[in-house]
């Protein structure tokens, strides 16, 4: 291998890298030195690139590990707080609670969705999820990204992440109605 | 009996654990009769698959260009990084 392969990735796959970083991180630049820290990486350790993988799978098998390294920074940073008075957790769960009404019923009927997202595209489909992702809390969407995407066990996301079941399911459980609230905007608009 | 909230809740832990015999049966009779908290189960899963599906088919998102400033950039970085091979061999 010459040293201009590191180049042509970046040509090549530079941009597939970008759009994976963020989905998962908000800020553009943050997802380019999180590009450049990937191929940087790979560089050093391209003798141990097996040609029987795709070489985008590879690399985006790297960026996973700085994107996971990334959250356990940003997990210890804000740690997920123990009491209810706390302000992210405030808003997040009045949030939630805006989709249902003081008896407990929804505050608005649901829609059947029905075959609508069969009419989106690959990309159309990503920037939807991306843009719902971007409306929940950065922890809401954190957790969810690792358990609906990256399919991690529960037990995982609580061990990698340092919080409890309990936490991670309340969190999911207002990520999922959020993600389903933004979709069902944008499916049925 | 479950309101619609507590039944959204269920049907979201299920998806992260085992829900206990009784947990069960109070969402089973509350989905019986309640459109709404039946189209809920339904997009959570549908939610789920879709994702799952992009993700493990290797449908990755393509769609965002990195920025042609941030090309540069990490060229250079690149071109300056000290080749490990020739290193070694030296």
């Amino acid at each position: 291998m010459s040293i201009s392969d590191p180049e042509r990735w970046l040509e090549e796959h530079g941009s597939a890298l970008y759009s994976f970083a963020l989905l998962h991180v908000r800020d553009g630049h943050r997802a380019e030195d999180l590009v450049q820290e990937t191929l940087l990486a790979a560089l050093k350790a391209r003798e141990r690139f097996q040609g029987n993988a795709s070489l985008r799978t590879w690399l985006i098998g790297i960026l996973k590990h700085k994107i996971m390294d990334e959250f356990r920074r940003q997990s210890r940073e804000a740690p997920i707080p123990d009491s209810p008075e706390d302000a992210w957790d405030a808003a997040e769960a009045r949030r939630a609670a805006e989709n249902f009404t003081d008896n407990g019923r929804w505050s608005q009927p649901l829609t059947n969705w029905g075959d609508s997202e069969q009419d989106f595209s690959r990309d159309q489909f990503w920037s939807l999820i991306e843009q719902c992702l971007a409306a929940l809390s950065p922890r809401m969407a954190r957790l969810f990204v690792l358990r609906e995407l990256w399919e991690m066990e529960t037990k995982e996301v609580c061990k990698e992440l340092a919080i409890t079941p309990t936490n991670l399911w309340t969190t999911l459980h207002r990520a999922r109605l959020g993600m389903r609230q933004c979709l069902e905007k944008n499916l049925c608009a | 009996m479950l309101t619609c909230k507590d039944a959204s809740r269920l049907i979201s832990e299920g998806q992260d654990r085992k829900l206990s015999q009784r947990e069960k049966i109070g969402l089973r009779l509350h989905l019986w009769m309640c459109d709404s908290c039946r189209l809920f189960e339904k997009q959570v899963g549908h939610l789920r698959q879709a994702l799952r599906r992009g993700w493990s088919g290797g449908d990755l998102p393509t769609d965002k260009q990195l920025p042609e400033e941030a090309q540069e950039r990490i060229r250079k970085v690149l071109k300056e990084h000290p080749n490990d091979d020739s290193n070694s061999s030296t």
